[in-house]
C-alpha cells in the first residue's frame, strides 16, 4: 500500500501532534516499552504458565489478525514452489492437489529468464519510470510543504491542505479516467488545440511520454498527501532555532537553509529508503490499467509482466519464477537502502 | 499553525500572525506565492469540476461544447435517473457500498482487537505475534501463489474474494496501536482494579479516547475497499458481481456502453459523455464527502503510528 510511504518519523518531539488521547491530557508516563505496571514482569517471580493465563485475552484478541496474515501472506510463501514445477492447473480439483501432482523442474524456469527479452525489457521499463518518479514526484511534497509552511494565516493553510489532499483518496480507476478526459485523443486539451486549428494530441497513448504520464499522475494524486509528513516535520522544529537566526542576522533565505532544511533531513532520509525499497514495484494499479492504451514495448513493468504471463497466459510457474526473482531484489533493495542511510548517520526504516 | 504558538504575536497588516523578529514578505512575494498555490488547487479542481458540470449537462450543451462543459448550463440529472433507476451502475454500486460497509467494519475489528492485544507490551507472546505481522511489511509472497491460494480456497467467485485477502493492513494495526499505548497506564490499571476485563477495558476506555484514529482507520479501511478494481478483476467472472469501480473501468476506459441505456443514448435522449461522468461523480462522491470530516485527524494518525515497532 502506498500507504506506508507516508510513515512519519518516530521522533517527532511536537508534543502537540504527540498529544496523548487520555482525557487529563497527561504525558504518558516514560517509553512504551515500560508499559503499564503490573504487565512488565519478566523477573518478578511469576512463571509463564500464569503470565500465559494472565494474557490469554489478550493473545485471543490478536489471533484473527495473526491468522489472517498466516493465511493470504505467508502460506503463499509456500505457494511460490509452483516456480519450481511445471504447474499444470488442469491435473487436479484445485489448486492444492494440481500443485502435488504437478511434475518438478528444478531451477528451469528461472533459467528461462536470462534469455527473455520480454523480462529484461520489463526490468528496464520498471527502473526507468522509477528514476523519472525520484526526480520528479519525490521532491514536489517537499517544496509544497515548505510552501504551504511559509503562509503564515491558517485559513490559508487548511483550505490549500484540504483541497490537496484529496485526490490521494481517489481511486487509480478515477484517476486514469480523468486524465483520459483531459489529455486522452478526444479529450479536453486535444479538442480546445484543434478548435485552435492545431493537432490535438493524445498525450494517453504515447509510449515515449509514458514514463511521465505516470510520474504526472502520481504528482496530481499524491503529492498533496506526501506534504502531511513534511509540514509535520516542519511544525516540530522550535521556533527558538528561527528566532536565535533572526538574532544573528540570518536573512530569511539562511534561515530556511540553516534551520529548516536540516529539519526536514531525517524524514527525506527515510522516505528515500523506502522509495528506493519499492524501486520494483512502481505502481502496479496504475500502469496495469493504461498497458493496453500505450503497448507493452513502454508500459510493462516487472508486476504488470507477473500478471500477464501468470494470470492472463496461464503460465503459472514461469511468472512465479519472475515474482520470486523481482521479491529477492526487492528485498535486497530495502536492506541496502537502509544501510546507506545508517552509513548517512540516519535513522532508516529500522534500527540497527 | 501550531508551529506559531507561543511566540510573541504582532498584528500585521491583515490582522497576520508574525513572529516579532520576522520582516514582512514583499507583496511581490507574496503574490508570487500565492499564485502558485492557487494554481496547485486549481489543477486539482479543475478536472472535479469538469467531470461534475458534464455529468449534469443536457444533450445539447454537450454537443454544443465538442466534449467536455466548462459552463454549467442546461442542467439536467437525466444521466443519474437512468444509472441509478436500476440496472448495471446501481447494481455495482450497491456492491461496492455492500463489500465496503462488510469489510471495512470487519477489517476495524480485527485490526483493533489485534493492535489493543499488541498495546500492552509485556504481556506474553506479545514480541513473536508482533513480529509475524511486521515481517509481512518486508515482503510480499507475489501474485501468482496468492491468487492460486484464493482459487484453492474456493473463494473465486464470491465476494469474499473481495474482503479476506486484503482484511488486514499491518501498518494500520501498528497506527493503532501506538494510539492504544499511549492511553495513560493508569486509567487502564485503575479499571483492572475495578475489576474490568480486557474486552471491556478496550470497549469502554481506549475506544472511547482513540476516536480520532478510529475514525482515520476507517476511511483508509473504507477507501481501500471502495476504491479497489483489481482483486474483482482476477476473482470473479460473473458481471452482475462486479463492483463500481470495475464498470467504470469498462465503460470510461473501454468506452463500452451501459447495457439497456444503449437506446437511450441511440436516440440522443442521452449523452454517452455524460453518463460516464456521472458513473465517475458516482464513485469519487463518497470519497469526496467523507474525507474532510475526518482530515483534521490525519495529521495525528499519520505520525504516531510511524515504523516505531
Amino acid at each position: 500500500m502506498s500507504q506506508s510511504k507516508v510513515a512519519g518519523p518516530a521522533r517527532t518531539t511536537d508534543d502537540r501532534t504527540e498529544a496523548p488521547s487520555g482525557d487529563d491530557g497527561q504525558a504518558p508516563a516514560g517509553p512504551p516499552e515500560a508499559g503499564p505496571p503490573g504487565r512488565t514482569g519478566t523477573g518478578g517471580g511469576i512463571t509463564w504458565r500464569i503470565r500465559l493465563r494472565r494474557d490469554r485475552a489478550l493473545i485471543l484478541m490478536t489471533l484473527p489478525a495473526v491468522l489472517l496474515v498466516l493465511v493470504f501472506n505467508y502460506i503463499p510463501l509456500l505457494g511460490n514452489v509452483v516456480a519450481f514445477q511445471d504447474y499444470d492447473p488442469y491435473v487436479g480439483d484445485n489448486a492444492w492437489q494440481a500443485m502435488a501432482r504437478s511434475p518438478w523442474v528444478g531451477v528451469e524456469h528461472s533459467a528461462r529468464m536470462v534469455d527473455d527479452r520480454l523480462f529484461w525489457q520489463a526490468l528496464g521499463n520498471t527502473l526507468a519510470i522509477f528514476l523519472v518518479q525520484l526526480t520528479l514526484f519525490f521532491p514536489v511534497p517537499i517544496l509544497l510543504a515548505l510552501l504551504i509552511n511559509s503562509f503564515v494565516r491558517p485559513r490559508v493553510r487548511a483550505v490549500a491542505q484540504a483541497i490537496l489532499y484529496l485526490p490521494h483518496f481517489f481511486s487509480w480507476v478515477l484517476v486514469v479516467t480523468v486524465f483520459q478526459q483531459m489529455f486522452g485523443g478526444a479529450g479536453m486539451l486535444a479538442q480546445t488545440l484543434r478548435e485552435h486549428g492545431h493537432e490535438g494530441i493524445d498525450l494517453m497513448t504515447n509510449p515515449g511520454l509514458f514514463k511521465f504520464l505516470v510520474t504526472f499522475e502520481m504528482v496530481w494524486k499524491d503529492a498533496g498527501w506526501g506534504v502531511i509528513v513534511f509540514l509535520a516535520a516542519l511544525s516540530a522544529v522550535s521556533p527558538d532555532l528561527y528566532e536565535a537566526a533572526a538574532m544573528d542576522g540570518a536573512t530569511r533565505w539562511r534561515r530556511m537553509w540553516h534551520v529548516t532544511l536540516p529539519a526536514l533531513r531525517p524524514v527525506v532520509a527515510l522516505l528515500l529508503v523506502l522509495q528506493v525499497g519499492n524501486a520494483l514495484t512502481v505502481g502496479f494499479e496504475q500502469i496495469l490499467l493504461q498497458r493496453t492504451a500505450v503497448g507493452p514495448t513502454a508500459a510493462e513493468v516487472l508486476d504488470t509482466y507477473v500478471w500477464n504471463v501468470g494470470i492472463q497466459f496461464g503460465d503459472f510457474s514461469y511468472a512465479a519464477a519472475v515474482g520470486i526473482v523481482k521479491g529477492i531484489f526487492g528485498l535486497c533493495l530495502v536492506l541496502a537502502a537502509n544501510k546507506v542511510a545508517h552509513m548517512m548517520g540516519e535513522q532508516g526504516v529500522y534500527k540497527r | 499553525m501550531s508551529h506559531v504558538l507561543g511566540v510573541k504575536r504582532r498584528e500585521g497588516t491583515r490582522g497576520r500572525l508574525r513572529p516579532v523578529w520576522e520582516e514582512e514578505p514583499r507583496p511581490a512575494g507574496l503574490a508570487a506565492k500565492g499564485l502558485v498555490l492557487a494554481l496547485a488547487c486549481a489543477g486539482v479542481l479543475f478536472p472535479l469540476w469538469i467531470v461534475v458540470v458534464t455529468s449534469v449537462s443536457s444533450v445539447k450543451t454537450i454537443t454544443e461544447a465538442g466534449g467536455l462543459v466548462v459552463v454549467p448550463r442546461g442542467i439536467t440529472f437525466v444521466a443519474y435517473q437512468e444509472l441509478l433507476g436500476g440496472g448495471q451502475v446501481t447494481r455495482a454500486a450497491v456492491v461496492s457500498l455492500g463489500v465496503t460497509l462488510v469489510g471495512t467494519l470487519f477489517s476495524m475489528t480485527v485490526s483493533v482487537l489485534c493492535a489493543y492485544g499488541l498495546s500492552r507490551s509485556g504481556s506474553v507472546l506479545h514480541r513473536p505475534l508482533l513480529m509475524i505481522l511486521l515481517a509481512t511489511m518486508f515482503f510480499g509472497a507475489g501474485l501468482i501463489p496468492t491468487y492460486l491460494l484464493v482459487q484453492g480456497l474456493g473463494l473465486t467467485d464470491t465476494y469474499l474474494s473481495l474482503i479476506l485477502p486484503s482484511a488486514v493492513n499491518v501498518f494500520n494495526i501498528l497506527v493503532l496501536r501506538s494510539f492504544f499505548m499511549s492511553v495513560a497506564p493508569e486509567l487502564i490499571d485503575s479499571a483492572r482494579i475495578d475489576g474490568a476485563g480486557d474486552v471491556r477495558i478496550l470497549w469502554q476506555i481506549v475506544m472511547p479516547l482513540s476516536r480520532a484514529v478510529l475514525a482515520v482507520i476507517s476511511l483508509f479501511y473504507a477507501v481501500g475497499y471502495w476504491s479497489a478494481w483489481f482483486n474483482a478483476s482476477i476473482y470473479l467472472s460473473d458481471q452482475d458481481m462486479m463492483p463500481l469501480q470495475n464498470v467504470m473501468m469498462q465503460l470510461v476506459l473501454k468506452q463500452e456502453r451501459p447495457t439497456g441505456l444503449a437506446q437511450a443514448i441511440n436516440t440522443g435522449h442521452l449523452s454517452p459523455l455524460s453518463i460516464q461522468m456521472a458513473v465517475m461523480v458516482l464513485a469519487l462522491l463518497p470519497v469526496a464527502v467523507l474525507s474532510p470530516f475526518v482530515q483534521r485527524h490525519f495529521k495525528k494518525g499519520m505520525l504516531t503510528g510511524a515504523v516505531k515497532g
